[in-house]
């Protein structure tokens, strides 16, 4: 835990005046394990974008003469039961995750932080519609729903999607709508009310900037979760179509070649570990950046 | 507080009427047809209109959906969770076998998970920056990103295939095989465990380090109390409330978890049911193991918002 302390409002006679980008970066920088994480992120983002570039092999290409080859110089991380190449699989599987989280994070983002914008700030009837259907969705742990939603919608990445994106609405719309009913109570909104501001300008000219920074890092912590769910539901063979490399069912079809072939479980397991951990550190390096009061809360 | 837990009973029931309904009306609205499935299941080759159409007039799928909810809200009050679509087994049957194995596979996780995590975080806190906080916030760091089912692979691999010290998967009644279910239970406990243990350790780390910067931690030392009286009475207390909402918390997950779990385990419990009847498509099942999830999930909550009253006696209920 970084135990720097910043200068707030009420101290800046006294601290000399630092712009908040340097502030900023400065405490987010602070942690070895944030550095860490932003460089891994880099990384599969680079590799995501490149995959075709930089995996040795076509991760669909079956090459039946070289069945589940141990590691060896041709094939880093050996072949599958058919062939393929397990580092190119993962390498491109870097791809499907990574783009599952991001759209996957951005969307329950953008309709849950509207729902619960709503729902905190107009109150009333909404309010309460709003809330407990919130409530109700989250009665069943994200990977449950998105299990019966991905099931009932077929296979596909797209249906992952739709089915990962109802699950994590209600953890925004929460969250803003928590957000949203202690903001409200500021004078400064009381003022802009008393001038005449609509509510719109109000909500969007103030409730969304000042909630921005809670967002901002939860988002990057709900990337983390939502690949991890990703992966879960490909482990369980939902979702995504097999030839498609997606790292959760790569560990699945590693299994029964346990004993003999570790590495085909072992490796695409590695990466999504390695993905997560970097979204929760940078998570939290933003969380004691942007808005240290949420530490112990997330 | 009578008053309060009676408002917030009823609310739990208004919710757990709402979340079946959820899934009642979103599993029929979705795309996708147990009937179809079972045609294709059993490989019928000569199926025509009719035949469906009898299929469906069997399992009530024929009837407008509001009603079909209504019947089968109606049953389940008189304990019928229906037949299995795809089975024609009675549901009730499979659940009541199957519900025992994963509550205990669960409660075992979850209770010996807040064992070990709430005190790891005390201490954490308490050596704040020696090298045991630093391995153990590290470890949770880890925890809380290791996906389970990989761990539970490696687990396998490594005292399962490679040093043979326990079996690789399934599930045995303590009552039949004491030892052999413990033995069996330690992966698939330690899988489900390592996510919520995390979290409650990095919980309690952190509301801990909180507390004791207050002042009344600063005067209960300097009246001379001894370390263990001022850490559990003093700053635990009054550092519980968010340790008691994730635990809430962690009932969800761990059942998310079991559902994962238990297929990498092969434990015959409800999480593989949940899987296979997803995939099947077989509603009467998927409808009976969501309303039991609901209901965990539920209870928890209202179990934390009491304990919040009772840990906190700040916090009045209107």
């Amino acid at each position: 835990m970084a135990k720097k302390k910043f200068s707030g409002i009420g101290t800046q006679e006294i601290a000399p005046r630092v712009s908040e980008f340097k502030r900023f970066r400065r405490v987010f920088l602070s942690r070895g394990l944030v550095v860490f994480g932003v460089v891994v992120i880099l990384i599969f983002i680079i590799v995501a974008i490149f995959a075709p570039f930089l995996a040795p092999y076509d991760p669909y290409m079956p090459d039946l003469k070289a069945r589940l080859s141990q590691p060896n110089s041709t094939h880093l991380l050996g072949t599958d039961s058919v062939g393929r190449d397990t580092l190119s699989r993962i390498i491109h599987g870097t791809r499907t995750s990574l783009m599952i989280g991001l759209i996957v994070v951005s969307v329950a983002a953008i309709i849950g932080m509207c729902l619960g914008l709503i729902a905190g700030y107009l109150g009333g009837w909404l309010y309460q519609i709003i809330m407990r259907s919130v409530d109700v969705v989250m009665t069943f742990p994200m990977i449950l729903l998105a299990l019966v939603i991905a099931a009932m919608l077929g296979e596909g990445i797209r249906n992952v999607i739709i089915a990962l994106t109802v699950g994590l609405i209600p953890v925004y719309a929460r969250l803003m709508c928590g957000q949203v009913l202690a903001l409200k109570e500021n004078e400064y909104i009381l003022a802009e009310k008393t001038i005449g501001a609509s509510n719109l300008r109000i909500m969007i000219g103030h409730l969304i900037p000042n909630a921005l920074p809670t967002l901002i890092v939860v988002m990057t912590m709900m990337l983390g979760t939502t690949v991890l769910a990703e992966a879960g539901l490909s482990f369980l063979g939902i979702g995504i179509e097999p030839p498609t490399p997606a790292w959760g069912s790569m560990v699945n079809d590693g299994r029964q070649y346990l004993l003999t072939h570790p590495v085909l479980s072992f490796a695409p397991g590695f990466a999504i570990m390695l993905l997560v951990f970097a979204f929760n550190m940078v998570g939290d390096g933003l969380r004691d950046a942007l808005d240290p009061r949420l530490r112990g809360l997330l | 507080m009578l008053a309060f837990i009676i408002r917030r009973i009823i609310l739990a029931i208004i919710i757990l009427i709402l979340a079946t309904m959820l899934v009642f009306f979103g599993m029929r609205f979705l795309p996708g047809d147990p009937i179809l499935m079972v045609v294709t299941a059993n490989q019928q080759q000569e199926f025509n209109e009719e035949y469906l159409l009898e299929l469906r007039h069997q399992h009530g799928l024929d009837k407008p959906i509001i009603v079909q909810y209504f019947n089968w809200a109606v049953d389940i009050l008189q304990g019928d969770f229906g037949t299995s679509i795809l089975t024609e087994r009675p549901v009730a049957e499979e659940i009541f076998r199957r519900l025992p194995i994963s509550v205990h596979v669960a409660g075992l996780a979850f209770v010996i998970g807040h064992l070990l995590g709430i005190p790891a975080g005390v201490i954490c806190a308490i050596r704040r920056g020696k090298w045991l906080d630093t391995v153990i916030t590290t470890l949770a760091n880890i925890g809380i990103t290791v996906p389970n089912f990989w761990l539970g692979i490696i687990l396998m691999y490594i005292f399962g295939l490679s040093l043979k010290w326990l079996p690789i998967m399934g599930y045995t009644s303590p009552f039949d095989d004491f030892w052999l279910s413990t033995k069996q239970l330690v992966m698939p406990v330690i899988c489900l465990i390592i996510f919520p243990l995390a979290g409650v350790t990095r919980q309690a780390r952190s509301s801990m380090l909180d507390v004791l910067h207050q002042d009344y931690i600063r005067t209960a030392w300097s009246k001379g109390l001894r370390e263990r009286v001022i850490v559990i009475k003093h700053a635990l207390k009054n550092g519980l409330i968010p340790i008691v909402t994730l635990a809430g918390m962690a009932v969800a997950t761990i059942i998310g978890g079991g559902v994962i779990i238990e297929t990498v385990f092969n434990i015959p419990g409800l999480g593989r049911l949940a899987v296979s009847s997803v995939i099947s498509q077989d509603y009467p099942y998927v409808q009976a193991i969501s309303l039991f999830v609901a209901v965990a999930v539920v209870f928890a909550n209202l179990i934390v918002d009491i304990a919040y009253g009772w840990i906190d006696p700040r916090i009045r209920y209107e």
